[in-house]
């Protein structure tokens, strides 16, 4: 069991951590931030094993994860 | 559960000023998260340069001082010399280190100062517009080499990492590079090596780590990943170069 928690506000939508998650459960979302960036978010959270792959390509730390 | 990543305590919880996907922001985490693990923060002093990473000091959560443009190792030479119980790091780019401050960098290495050094290797100048770098490739098109840039009259990459090889006194010094969680890990090994290389008083370390500008290389933050690993790495050969912990 395994969660990853996104601050969307300080995502720039940059889809570095799309690219690198193993199990292809991240994807830019279909709305806006107040930046104007489409922040990503997980699709199927019952999938996330907790790898941290995603926030470790992070730039901008937007990502937590916790398992 | 647990949190088992997030934000390291030194660096400060704010927007950074870097273009979306720039890997300058996950140099700056590992840097941040060493510090960290060695519990440093309250010591350690940045030195930050001229450059796209020049308000460093709004991203380390440590006290920094910012240098003239290439002078970081000289006045991180000036800050250890004075405060020798500090941790003293400069954060710069290849505009920086490896142009207007080649001259600071090779004698700070010759003399062994005992501070970490970070070079951000991306091929380009970011900040002032994507002009030709001394560490810009063969044929690589910037806004100052528009056909490619030509080694007959702008010459060859300069790897810093093999030239301070030369010398005698540096302790540690590796190219490293971002561009996937793997090399990731193996960046922040070697950062945290060059760190524990001053903490022990033994001497003068560089990391080179091989970074993306992909607003400056005209492409997404992913295909930028990509070019570091099929057109970087050829050039700027991986791997730790010099460590000389045990022994000399």
């Amino acid at each position: 069991m395994a969660q990853v928690k996104f601050n969307e506000e300080r995502c720039k939508g940059c889809e570095l951590c799309t690219s690198v998650c193993p199990k292809k459960i991240l994807k830019m979302a279909n709305r806006y931030n107040s930046k104007g960036y489409q922040p990503a978010e997980i699709i199927d959270q019952s999938q996330c094993t907790g790898c941290a792959s995603c926030a470790r390509m992070c730039p901008d730390v937007v990502i937590e994860v916790y398992r | 559960m647990e949190k088992v990543f997030g934000r390291p305590e030194a660096l400060q919880d704010r927007v950074y000023s870097y273009c979306p996907g720039c890997t300058h922001g996950i140099v700056h985490r590992l840097v941040a998260e060493v510090i960290d693990e060695l519990h440093v923060r309250e010591q350690t002093i940045a030195v930050a340069p001229v450059g796209c990473a020049v308000t460093a000091y709004n991203v380390f959560n440590c006290d920094c001082q910012q240098a003239s443009h290439g002078r970081a190792p000289a006045v991180a030479t000036g800050i250890k010399r004075v405060l020798p119980d500090k941790v003293v790091f400069t954060y710069q780019g290849d505009g920086d280190l490896a142009s207007i401050g080649t001259a600071e960098i090779v004698h700070a290495a010759n003399r062994g100062e005992k501070f970490t050094v970070i070079f951000i290797n991306n091929a380009i100048y970011g900040m002032t517009g994507g002009q030709m770098a001394p560490t810009t490739l063969p044929g690589q098109k910037t806004t100052t080499s528009p056909y490619g840039r030509d080694v007959a009259t702008t010459g060859y990459p300069i790897k810093m990492t093999e030239m301070l090889n030369t010398l005698e006194a540096p302790l540690f010094l590796a190219r490293v590079s971002v561009h996937d969680p793997k090399n990731v890990n193996l960046a922040k090994q070697a950062i945290r090596k060059a760190f524990d290389a001053q903490i022990q008083g033994k001497g003068f370390a560089m990391v080179e780590v091989l970074s993306t500008c992909p607003t400056n290389w005209g492409m997404t933050p992913i295909e930028a990943l990509k070019w570091v690993e099929t057109d970087m790495i050829p050039t700027f050969p991986l791997g730790i170069v010099r460590d000389l912990k045990e022994g000399a």
